[in-house]
């Protein structure tokens, strides 16, 4: 059983399942609006719900969050495009990283364990999480993660979210912040482009540094986008494969990680 | 497509509500959608017949209501329509606009037999 949600689910994926059809019997009589029958009924009532669509998902990121924080564990949602970099800047973190306190990674993507095994090349736990035909990681999901992954009290956990600057933003996992990371081989108006995301992220990480002079992007014009959506987002402009300033983030990440 | 999750979500839900409030079929379903949400009504309406057959909502009504976006201007006070997440102060140019409606995903209310 699951330790954290206690569902009984085995699985580490709460994949969205297609639900078999039936034919319904011919109706008696109908609303007449285009493309729709719907039935009518006389015994009908009204019930009010007043739910989250989000609900379930809240329930479990809540649980999450209440055991990462029992535990220590300082867990971050990195979002992105896909091809941002995310994986290439979480193995250099490790390897920086990996001998001050444990770390521990959740992988999400639609298919493949690629970047899972490029994590476990640093020599720290990682576990792939295939989310099929959906487009983001759910809290519930991560749970079920957590426990098979057995992570450390006092750990970093970094959880890759799919690439995606839509879906992900709607998801709470239970994390401690979001972290979006924007690549400067993208367009610096992504954060107008892809709001919800950049509103709900607390740290924007500013990627492929390197890269500048050979693109055309705008660094000043990106920040001034970002803090437009979001006035209160942190900064950190880095290169991972160069290392440029890259002890700007492994600083925010050591400050905020408890030690045993 | 996260519009599937979120109607699958929508069916768990009414699931919940059939036992403890004791319907078996659902025949109109509301939600209610804001507007600086990212969700597009269209790939709801366009995702609920897929979800929902088979189950107890199957050839139900979807309305959906929008909600606008509302906010207040945290500088000079002023209330504000919003189209988007990032609009500064109509009134003063501020950046610093507090969101108070907008964001909302919920299932309003249900017709159930």
């Amino acid at each position: 059983m699951c330790g954290i949600c206690g569902c009984g689910q085995t699985g580490n994926t709460s994949k969205f399942q297609p639900i078999a059809g039936k034919l319904k019997p011919i109706l008696a009589h109908h609303y007449n609006h285009p493309g729709h029958d719907h039935e009518h009924h006389d015994n009908e009532r009204l019930i009010k719900v007043e739910q989250d669509l989000l609900s379930k998902n809240n329930a479990y990121a809540a649980q999450n969050r209440a055991y990462f924080q029992q535990h220590h564990i300082f867990a971050l949602n990195m979002v992105s495009s896909p091809g941002a970099g995310k994986t290439t800047l979480l193995v250099e973190t490790i390897l920086r990283l990996k001998d001050r306190f444990p770390i521990a990674v959740i992988e999400g993507d639609q298919q493949t364990e690629h970047d899972a095994d490029r994590i476990r090349a640093t020599g720290v736990p990682a576990l792939q999480i295939n989310t099929g035909r959906v487009c983001h990681l759910d809290a519930h999901g991560i749970g079920h993660a957590v426990t098979e992954l057995g992570i450390k009290d006092h750990s970093l956990l970094a959880i890759e979210n799919v690439g995606n600057l839509v879906c992900p933003s709607s998801f709470d996992l239970g994390e401690a912040h979001k972290v979006v990371v924007l690549s400067v081989t993208e367009g610096d108006d992504k954060p107008i482009k892809y709001p919800n995301m950049f509103h709900a992220a607390d740290l924007m990480i500013i990627n492929k540094t390197d890269l500048l002079p050979y693109v055309d992007f705008d660094v000043g014009r990106c920040i001034q986008y970002a803090k437009l959506v979001n006035p209160d987002i942190q900064i950190i402009k880095l290169s991972s494969t160069k290392g440029d300033n890259f002890s700007a983030w492994t600083d925010w990440l050591s400050g905020r990680v408890k030690p045993s | 497509m996260h519009e599937l999750s979120l109607l699958e979500n929508v069916r768990e839900i009414l699931e919940e509500h059939a036992v403890s409030q004791h319907f078996s079929k659902v025949s109109k379903v509301t939600l209610e959608i804001g507007k600086l949400s990212c969700v597009e009504p269209e790939a709801l309406r366009f995702g609920f017949d897929v979800v929902m057959k088979g189950s107890l909502a199957e050839n139900a009504e979807l309305i959906i209501s929008e909600l606008d976006g509302l906010g207040v201007c945290q500088q000079c006070g002023q209330q504000l329509v919003l189209e988007t997440l990032y609009e500064p102060c109509a009134l003063c140019g501020s950046p610093d606009v507090k969101i108070l409606q907008g964001r909302e995903m919920k299932i309003k209310d249900l017709v159930v037999i």
